[in-house]
């Protein structure tokens, strides 16, 4: 008879409750009739991610002093609560964005590898070691590799799966093999017993850790080890699109934090020079890229990148600020990919064709809503105020000037200031250009079709991305209790 | 009361675009709640107690402690002018373009009300950040309103007029974020004077570029022309002072090393730009370019008024600003009156429009005689205040200021003889009719605004410092 370890079953309900939530919906392809499939599914998937919201906030509440659970293989505390709440969130709204997409089959798969994949971050962001952490890279991975593929009539959507899935099976291939040089250099594999055994010199451990951070990097769409995100945003289907943009960089962007704070203390006077310098490089070729794009998607898939750089900025400063900074911008930032990509696949269901700056002419004044929450998103990239955006930015600068990188501040404003040409490019293209210099008929014909849910999930991004904006203190506050374990 | 300024425009634009008004109901909506601003700008006008001075009506909350930045509003007395001047010429602006009809007028008038909450912002801000927020709110119902309702050369000169300002802006950010963490607070009214050039000029570079001042003015021309004119009005009567307003409320008072260290090469530009405004302000071919080049050297003279740095200079630039706002949103809102009943702004297709249109030419001949700084009009005690105050930093200065006022008269009498006298220009039809008595209910007050300023511009220069010391106040970084 063989004893297993404890396990903190309240710990990992998040994750649990996806992963059931995964299993029904998954069941239900088989069980439901074709005609309901569709809304029990994404019912089902929507459940689970409300009941991992809940669970990650009380989780948040109950576990003021963090400590690992499952034999320490999992942590439980604040941070990957913090982060939870945002991935669950962001998993609820592509949820409702998902619903009205054009695809004829594998509605039941769709939710179930949807929830699955939340249910892989939301695991990911606890993990606390390397092994755990490997598995819910490819946990999540596996699925949205899948999702990417799941709409065979998409043109370009099997390539951008296959894209996804060569370059992302090679970036886990990195990291794997990062880890192992770690565990090879100190013979540990929890983040905080690596740091006790590492020597800060040692080549072998270094090797492994530069290693480490280019794995994630590919997670986060950093440069230079963005060359996939374009095509495989443009080629998935938009919400899934969306879920990417969002979660997959906030769950890379937190654990990128978490390893590295936790496990490699002593070289950072490494990582930090070299998570700067990705920044930077972030933050040039998406900004650049970005200034040339025809397609909407297109664009904002540079423009992540570039955030990306904005995110990595905090994470390079190694210290409480930037922590607190990383975890704000999070919430902004989640909320405005979403809602931005939202609008695109609003777009792209009325007209029936890729989204380009030139068909989204009139679209602001057609569709109010829509247009004016796109209109807060891109002013939120840009950092205008009003938006979280704004404040979030500001973090992240206050934090590098607090380390004495002024000079990365002033990258960091040069890299904003070029990007209002294409943010504000979206605008102009929605309202400065009537709509009948065009002549585009809606593919379905008609009025637009009515779609409630992508609007209420739109709705909710502008009131999360607006909202930041005031409620700064009780964020920032919450940011403050996730991340201040980190650096004691 | 400063917060109600602020948000009840603010307020009425959300109402403005959420309620399904009709054209008319929310333009009127508009209209009542401009006017209400202003009845509530001469609520804090009496109430605002001059004797004392310093900074009153103050409100603050935290907004998020760690890095001490505080949502933290109030007026001194030369802002009580400053909110006045928007709000009257955010109205006159606001029922200028009710009368006239705009396209899609929910967005238009929700616009317009967003963009006074912002400008009433920046006026009192008292909080570094919180005052950039507002500065760059400012830009976004600005880019929208010429980007949608301007003329067919728009798209360009959004583009052009966006590039430059956020560039200024962003050096300001980054100026912002050194000066708040190296003093440790944000708050303007508690942080500390500084020494730093580099910090200097970043706040240098926004304001000299929204002002504008010479060379940074590539954007001036299109913008003003572009827009449609109750805009232009705003821009170049509000907006301009936004950033005049910055140089004396941070620049100048929190930099006083910096100041010394860079008074003439600024001194030299503003002069520059007085000089070569006026210039390209008598050979403009439009209406709208005289203005707009008359803009570029007002700006000048204000900020040579700045960088004087002692009483005279800072009285009269203050008064200055208020005449230049209503002057140049007084002769917009006329050339749009004009470029309305016979669609062009060449001077050479107008001309002798006086003839049967006793109101216009009335209104048009008092407001120019004004803007050209006749003895007894405030703008006269405007200039001489500059120019005194200047003449202390050398007698050079005032010599240019003085050839630049006869410049100015040069430009305005050009500017109202192409108009209203000569020969009757081919685009002067008899159908043009004089103005309209709702035109002239938006134009008469801003003039009846500057005659009353003109019989006592006291009531601005000895009510806008402590005391009537505005270089003690500045010295002290308005604490």
């Amino acid at each position: 008879m063989i004893h297993g370890p404890h396990i903190d079953w309240f710990a990992l309900a998040g994750v649990n409750s996806l992963l059931a939530a995964s299993a029904l919906a998954l069941l239900s392809a088989v069980l439901v009739p074709g005609p309901l499939r569709r809304p029990v599914a994404a019912s089902l998937c929507a459940l689970g991610y409300a009941t991992a919201i809940g669970f990650t906030i009380a989780l948040y509440v109950k576990s003021p002093h963090g400590h690992g659970v499952v034999v320490d293989a999992f942590r439980r505390d604040r941070l990957a609560q913090f982060a939870g709440i945002i991935l669950a969130g962001s998993g609820l709204l592509a949820t409702a964005i998902s619903y009205r997409e054009r695809m004829r089959e594998h509605h039941g798969e769709y939710y179930a590898l949807l929830a699955a994949a939340g249910g892989g971050m939301l695991f990911f962001v606890g993990a606390n070691n390397l092994m755990t952490l490997f598995l819910g890279l490819e946990w999540f991975s596996i699925s949205l590799y899948i999702l990417c593929a799941i709409d065979r009539d998409r043109l370009g959507g099997l390539e951008a799966a296959l894209k996804y899935l060569v370059i992302g099976g090679f970036g886990s291939a990195v990291l794997l093999f990062g880890s192992a040089l770690v565990y090879g250099a100190t013979g540990q594999l929890n983040f905080d017993a690596i740091s006790a055994a590492g020597q800060a010199h040692d080549s072998l451990l270094v090797f492994g850790l530069a290693m480490i951070i280019a794995g994630l990097a590919f997670k986060a769409s950093a440069a230079p080890f963005h060359m996939w995100t374009p095509d495989v945003y443009e080629g998935a289907p938009t919400p899934v699109t969306a879920f990417m943009a969002a979660a997959t960089k906030a769950a890379a962007l937190v654990v990128m934090l978490r390893v590295l704070v936790t496990a490699f203390p002593s070289q950072a006077h490494l990582w930090t020079v070299a998570l700067a310098a990705i920044a930077v490089c972030s933050l040039v070729i998406g900004n650049l890229a970005a200034l040339v794009q025809k397609g909407v998607k297109r664009m904002l898939a540079y423009s992540s990148i570039s955030q990306a750089g904005f995110m990595l900025i905090a994470v390079s400063t190694d210290s409480n600020l930037g922590a607190r900074a990383l975890l704000y911008y999070l919430i902004p930032y989640a909320a405005m990919s979403l809602g931005s990509f939202a609008v695109v696949a609003a777009r792209e269901r009325e007209l029936g064709v890729p989204v380009t700056f030139e068909n989204m002419a009139g679209f602001g004044w057609e569709r109010p809503l829509l247009g004016v929450s796109m209109w807060a998103f891109m002013l939120g990239f840009a950092g205008f105020p009003l938006t979280g955006g704004f404040v979030g930015k500001f973090y992240i600068f206050a934090a590098a000037y607090d380390r004495g990188w002024t000079w990365l501040v002033i990258v960091g404003v040069a890299a904003t200031a070029v990007s209002l040409y294409y943010y504000l490019g979206v605008i102009r293209a929605m309202y400065f250009r009537p709509a009948e210099e065009l002549q585009l008929a809606p593919v379905a014909g008609g009025s637009p079709p009515r779609e409630l849910l992508l609007q209420t999930a739109v709705t909710a991004a502008l009131v999360v991305t607006v909202g930041s904006f005031f409620a700064v203190q009780p964020l920032i506050d919450a940011a403050r209790h996730a991340t201040e374990f980190l650096f004691l | 009361m400063t917060t109600l300024l602020i948000l009840l425009p603010l307020a009425a634009a959300l109402l403005i675009w959420v309620l399904p008004l009709n054209d008319v109901s929310a333009g009127a909506l508009a209209l009542l709640a401009a006017l209400a601003e202003v009845g509530l700008w001469i609520q804090l006008l009496v109430r605002y107690d001059f004797a004392k001075g310093g900074l009153q009506f103050a409100q603050e909350r935290n907004w998020f402690s760690d890095l001490h930045v505080s949502y933290h509003v109030g007026v001194y007395g030369f802002s009580v002018w400053l909110v006045g001047l928007t709000v009257i010429a955010m109205a006159a602006a606001i029922a200028y373009g009710f009368w006239v009809g705009r396209d899609r007028v929910r967005a238009y008038m929700g616009l317009m009300l967003f963009l006074t909450g912002a400008i009433i912002g920046v006026f009192t801000a008292q909080d570094l950040l919180l005052f950039y927020a507002f500065f760059e709110a400012m830009m976004i119902p600005l880019y929208i309103l010429v980007g949608v309702w301007g003329g067919p050369g728009r798209l360009g000169a959004t583009l052009k007029f966006l590039l430059y300002t956020m560039a200024g802006s962003l050096l300001m950010l980054a100026s912002i974020i050194v000066y708040g963490l190296s003093q440790n607070t944000f708050d303007l009214t508690q942080i500390g004077q500084s020494s730093s050039d580099w910090i200097f000029l970043g706040f240098v570079a926004a304001f000299a570029i929204k002002a504008p001042l010479f060379p940074l003015h590539g954007w001036l021309p299109d913008a003003y022309r572009e827009s449609s004119p109750e805009v232009a009005a705003i821009l170049s009567g509000v907006v301009s002072k936004a950033a005049a307003y910055g140089f004396l409320r941070i620049a100048i008072a929190k930099f006083p090393e910096p100041v010394q260290h860079y008074r003439a090469p600024i001194l030299a530009l503003a002069a520059i730009g007085l000089i070569y405004g006026s210039l390209l302000a008598f050979r403009a071919p439009d209406i709208r370019g005289v203005i707009a080049y008359s803009s570029l050297a007002q700006m000048g003279l204000i900020t040579m008024g700045l960088f004087a740095v002692n009483d005279l200079g800072f009285d009269g630039a203050v008064l200055q600003m208020v005449n230049h706002g209503l002057v140049s949103a007084a002769l917009f809102l006329l050339a749009g009156m004009v470029e309305r009943r016979t669609l062009t702004g060449e001077l050479t297709r107008l001309g002798g429009m006086a003839r049967g249109r006793p109101a216009l030419a009335t209104v048009l001949i008092t407001t120019g005689v004004i803007a050209l700084a006749v003895p007894l009009s405030s703008a006269f005690a405007g200039e001489f205040l500059i120019l005194a105050g200047v003449f202390r930093q050398g007698w050079g200065w005032s010599v240019v200021g003085a050839v630049a006022i006869v410049l100015a008269a040069a430009y305005v009498l050009r500017l109202i003889s192409a108009v209203l006298h000569r020969d009757v220009g081919p685009a002067v039809s008899d159908s043009a009719l004089d103005l309209r008595p709702a035109e002239l209910g938006v134009v008469v007050p801003l003039v009846a605004c500057l005659l009353a300023l003109s019989a006592w511009p006291a009531a601005i220069t000895e009510h806008s410092f402590r005391n009537d010391r505005g270089q003690t106040d500045v010295s002290q970084g308005f604490k």
